[in-house]
């Protein structure tokens, strides 16, 4: 585009109008040694010209949606029905701002309203915010929220080791100023039941993840009430995926104080990590310590349903330095994406998915576990991610995937000696909808041809 | 309006789309963890495309009309962003493969931290903050830890100008630091005699918003600097007004310490009713170490102009990561587009334009207005809505009337330090006549109050719903539909 509107008789005509005769006089006030830095930036591009150089660029990237893909550990290929990006796509929806004047903003605070009275029927929970920016920072803000419901009284944090190890490191950033003490550890093996055992009068809460990062689905039940009883009202925390939700039982179901997660998942791209959907949701008595924004229903002064920004007291806007948190931008079109989604697919829809994900997840666990050198980590439950013992280092396995078979280039799972030193050759394997039957048996295939003798890699 | 909830447009058994055929073995599901019901409502795509496009037609969007919101940049953004970003070679890269796969967007980030570098006179770059607010906790944080490693473990206070976004306070409480607020003086900047009276040992540093939320450029900005400087202070800049300044002023070369970028609003992303944004945080030499990682940086083998190869760092002495993965990386695609697109000459003219509309629709409306602050103005501008010939009209009235006339109120209320606060950014890409139809509006309604004042009162008129009851929302909280 033309980005600037302005004629040369129009800009005379505004100079003129305010006083000065040139734009550089509105700049006065700037200490003339900074004023009009030389920028090294390069040759300004057409629309035409950008396109190109961009759709180059992109060719150079992997695209996992048109590649055989068996990555996850947070993120996930999931097929978005088209009318997602429909919607998202009109600009009364993108290009307008937070909602502040409600009178004009009537579709996104409708949305949002939708939005977090999904979420609420997803987790089983009572109230859910507009969104975080992403999972991980979800997770420090529930951390954040438990800090005060106890008025900062309580400083022990409980984090199950097999939380995804970016939440961890988002909540340790996050706490950094407030003199917590954060135990749980990092050892994957860390039993349930040993995590609860940490929890005492001075825990503010317990975080866990099902399924955990490991892909394990944890059994919850009654945990709630062992936290709650033996650390006197302690909250329960639970990070969960939204596809799962389709087919498991809710945080809510168990008693959890608060459930959390990742939303990609529900009809957001892959982006290369962002932008993302942080999915927060409570107990109404917690409302008042939840951060970010909450959308209500009222009525206007004709006596119609209307919605509005609410509960606006606990935010920056208004408390500053006494605010829940400083979120001010959020996710908003990731959300209204994630809304659509839900709505799209609805009540059956949403379960057919969370079906065929934990079906393929166990079909291709149960041939991988068939080729010799490969051990599938059978001990728990699993929704739609497993572990694999490999016969060599996960790097090279995923190397030989991507570039030595003959017409095929797979992106394998994710190495989990990344984060725990002692998985060392465990790969972590998804396996979505997307995934046909026909890719997880070539997966397998490849797999099984990757070279090994005496479980010693020959590369 | 009224359009019903997606909820009460459900009938059992009707379904939108049709997810793909089970082409495995069922699998035993897991009996005792399964749910019982799942009460997501049960419509067709049709009903779904209708319903949330007549939503959408509720919306006042910047593609409509002049958005005028202070300190929130509504500018209009080209359509050729959303296509950049939407390209497959973007939407599908899974942020764990193989460095050696994702080579093109590691370009695109390498390129943005580089141009965010040199518009902003920084040497270092983060993009992982996910937002303006995200990128002030950074900051903070980065500021903090620099005095903690330099054994300087008594600073515990960030002081904070009358006029700043409620994001400064709030951020720097999050950080376990206090607030100690630093008071404006009578030309709006800055009262040099307070900040000279607060800072000491404990101070952390300033933040400081430049131009401040008066849209007025503070006129002692490198005295700002050295006296925080002197207590051994570090200066945060909150680089949400950072429109006003692109290719005008480096806050790095003026002694910023810290700062962070707004992409959603200086550099061209649609702000989604609400998100997402983007919060890259620049720094000055001796804080790079501290920055959030990871980082793209050039492998040290090639280089940037032929067949270069990008690999990501963390900084040594790092925060610590501040988002899962590496950053709002769509919007990044966005940024990119937009300053390939502008280039040097183009970042400096968006910005003197943004400045020649302000001080356009101000010198339109001055006389209408009581102005707290008469001066040049940068981005943006202040006026009271509160006329002294119509003392029952208030910001909100105003507000409310300029509705019904087809437009976008300003920002009402902030900053706090005037009363009755309309805070008016028309950005550069309203053309003379958006600006004169919105400034003839203004003084339609400011006569409006003198002689009809009851009219602004029961303003909007013209709206999808007439005012609504804040209160009540508030005192019994509907936060959700009921089944």
């Amino acid at each position: 585009m033309v980005y600037i509107p302005h004629t040369d008789v129009e800009r005379r005509e505004m100079l003129a109008a305010i006083g000065v005769n040139r734009l550089e006089d509105l700049f006065q006030d700037i200490p003339e040694k900074f004023r009009y830095p030389h920028l090294d930036l390069p040759e300004p591009l057409s629309e035409m010209e950008i396109l190109q150089e961009l759709q180059f660029l992109a060719t150079l990237n992997l695209n996992a949606n048109t590649t055989s893909t068996f990555l996850g550990a947070g993120a996930y290929r999931h097929w978005t029905p088209s009318v997602v990006d429909y919607v998202i796509s009109r600009g009364e929806f993108y290009t307008a701002y937070t909602p502040y004047q409600a009178e004009v903003s009537q579709g996104t605070l409708q949305a949002i309203f939708e939005y977090e009275s999904m979420i609420c029927d997803l987790t089983g929970m009572e109230v859910a915010n507009a969104s975080h920016y992403d999972g991980a920072t979800a997770a420090a803000e529930a951390v954040i929220q438990a800090y005060n419901v106890f008025r900062k009284k309580r400083a022990k944090i409980v984090i199950a080791p097999t939380v995804h190890p970016h939440y961890r490191q988002v909540i340790h950033t996050y706490t950094q100023g407030m003199e917590l003490d954060i135990v749980g550890g990092d050892d994957p093996t860390t039993p349930l039941d040993q995590l609860v055992e940490m929890v005492d009068e001075q825990t503010a809460c317990l975080i866990v993840q099902t399924p955990d990062f490991l892909g394990r689905l944890v059994n919850l039940e009654g945990v709630a009430d062992q936290v709650h009883a033996r650390g006197k009202g302690t909250l329960l925390a639970v990070v969960v995926n939204p596809i799962s939700l389709g087919l498991l039982k809710p945080p809510g179901a168990y008693g959890a104080d608060i459930a959390l997660g990742e939303g990609q998942p529900l009809g957001l791209g892959l982006n290369f990590g962002g932008p993302y959907l942080g999915f927060y949701a409570t107990q109404m008595q917690y409302a008042r310590q939840m951060a970010g924004r909450l959308v209500g229903k009222t009525v206007d002064s004709a006596g119609q349903d209307g919605y509005v920004m609410t509960l606006t007291t606990r935010e920056q806007h208004i408390r500053r330095d006494k605010a829940t948190s400083n979120i001010c931008s959020n996710e908003g079109l990731m959300a209204l994406a994630a809304t659509v989604y839900m709505a799209a697919l609805g009540k059956h829809g949403l379960r057919q998915i969370a079906e065929l994900n934990y079906h393929k997840a166990h079909y291709a666990a149960s041939v991988i576990d068939e080729l010799d050198g490969f051990t599938v980590i059978k001990n728990r439950p699993f929704f739609n991610e497993f572990v694999v013992r490999c016969p060599a280092p996960v790097g090279e396995i995923n190397a030989f995937l991507r570039n030595d078979i003959e017409e095929l280039e797979i992106i394998g799972g994710y190495d989990l000696a990344l984060d725990y030193p002692r998985l060392e050759n465990h790969m972590l394997v998804a396996v979505t909808e997307m995934n046909s039957r026909h890719e997880i048996d070539l997966f397998a295939e490849a797999l099984g041809a990757f070279p090994v003798e005496n479980g010693r890699s020959h590369r | 309006m009224s359009e019903p909830l997606i909820y009460e447009l459900s009938s059992p058994g009707r379904a939108g789309v049709k997810p793909p055929h089970l082409d495995v073995p069922e699998s035993a599901l897991p009996a005792n963890l399964l749910r019982e019901d799942l009460p997501l409502p049960e419509v067709s795509e049709v009903d779904v495309v209708r319903h949330y496009l007549r939503l959408s037609q509720l919306n006042y969007a910047i593609d409509k009309g002049m958005y005028p919101l202070g300190s929130c940049t509504m500018k209009f953004n080209p359509k050729v962003n959303e296509v950049a970003a939407r390209l497959a070679g973007f939407t599908g890269v899974h942020p764990l493969q193989d460095e050696e796969s994702v080579q093109g967007a590691l370009y695109v980030m390498y390129s943005v931290q580089e141009y965010l570098k040199e518009i902003g006179g920084f040497a270092a770059m983060s993009l992982q903050p996910a937002a303006g607010a995200h990128g002030e906790l950074t900051g903070v944080l980065i500021m903090r830890k620099y005095h903690l490693d330099h054994g300087d473990t008594d600073r515990d206070t960030i002081l904070v100008p009358d006029s700043a976004h409620g994001t400064n306070p709030a951020s720097t409480s999050m950080s376990g630091l206090r607030v100690v607020e630093i008071p404006s003086d009578a030309r709006g900047n800055i009262d040099l005699d307070a900040l000279r009276a607060q800072v000491c040992a404990r101070v952390v540093g300033l933040m400081f918003t430049n131009p401040n939320t008066l849209g007025l450029f503070e006129e002692h900005t490198e005295e700002v600097i050295n006296i925080v400087h002197g207590c051994g202070g570090l200066v945060y800049g909150d680089g949400a007004n950072m429109n006003a300044l692109t290719g005008i002023m480096r806050p790095g070369d003026a002694g910023i310490d810290v700062m962070h970028f707004n992409l959603h609003k200086t550099f061209s992303t649609p702000h989604g009713g609400g998100g997402p944004g983007s919060g890259p945080v620049g720094v000055a030499a001796h804080l790079a170490d501290y920055l959030p990682g990871p980082i793209v940086a050039l492998d040290p083998e090639s280089t940037a102009d032929e067949d270069p190869y990008f690999t990501f760092f963390d900084p040594p002495k790092s925060i610590g990561r501040v988002k899962a993965f590496w950053g709002q990386f769509g919007v990044i695609v966005r940024a990119y587009t937009y300053i390939r697109m502008l280039g040097s000459e183009g970042v400096r003219k968006a910005a003197e334009h943004a400045v020649l509309n302000a001080n356009y629709l101000l010198s339109r409306i001055k006389g209408a207005y009581p102005l707290p602050y008469d001066r040049i103005c940068k981005h943006e501008f202040v006026v009271e809505g509160h006329l002294k010939d119509a003392p029952d009209v208030h910001a909100l009235d105003i507000a409310k009337r300029l509705i019904d006339y087809g437009v976008h109120p300003p920002t009402n209320y902030f900053p706090l330090i005037v009363p009755e606060a309309l805070m008016i950014e028309p950005t550069e890409t309203e053309s003379k006549q958006s600006l004169d139809n919105y400034a003839d509006i203004l003084l339609t309604i400011a006569a409006e109050a003198r002689e009809t004042p009851e009219l602004l009162h029961a303003a909007p008129h013209n709206a999808p719903v007439r005012r609504l009851d804040e209160v009540r929302a508030a005192r019994n909280p509907v936060l959700r539909y009921a089944h």
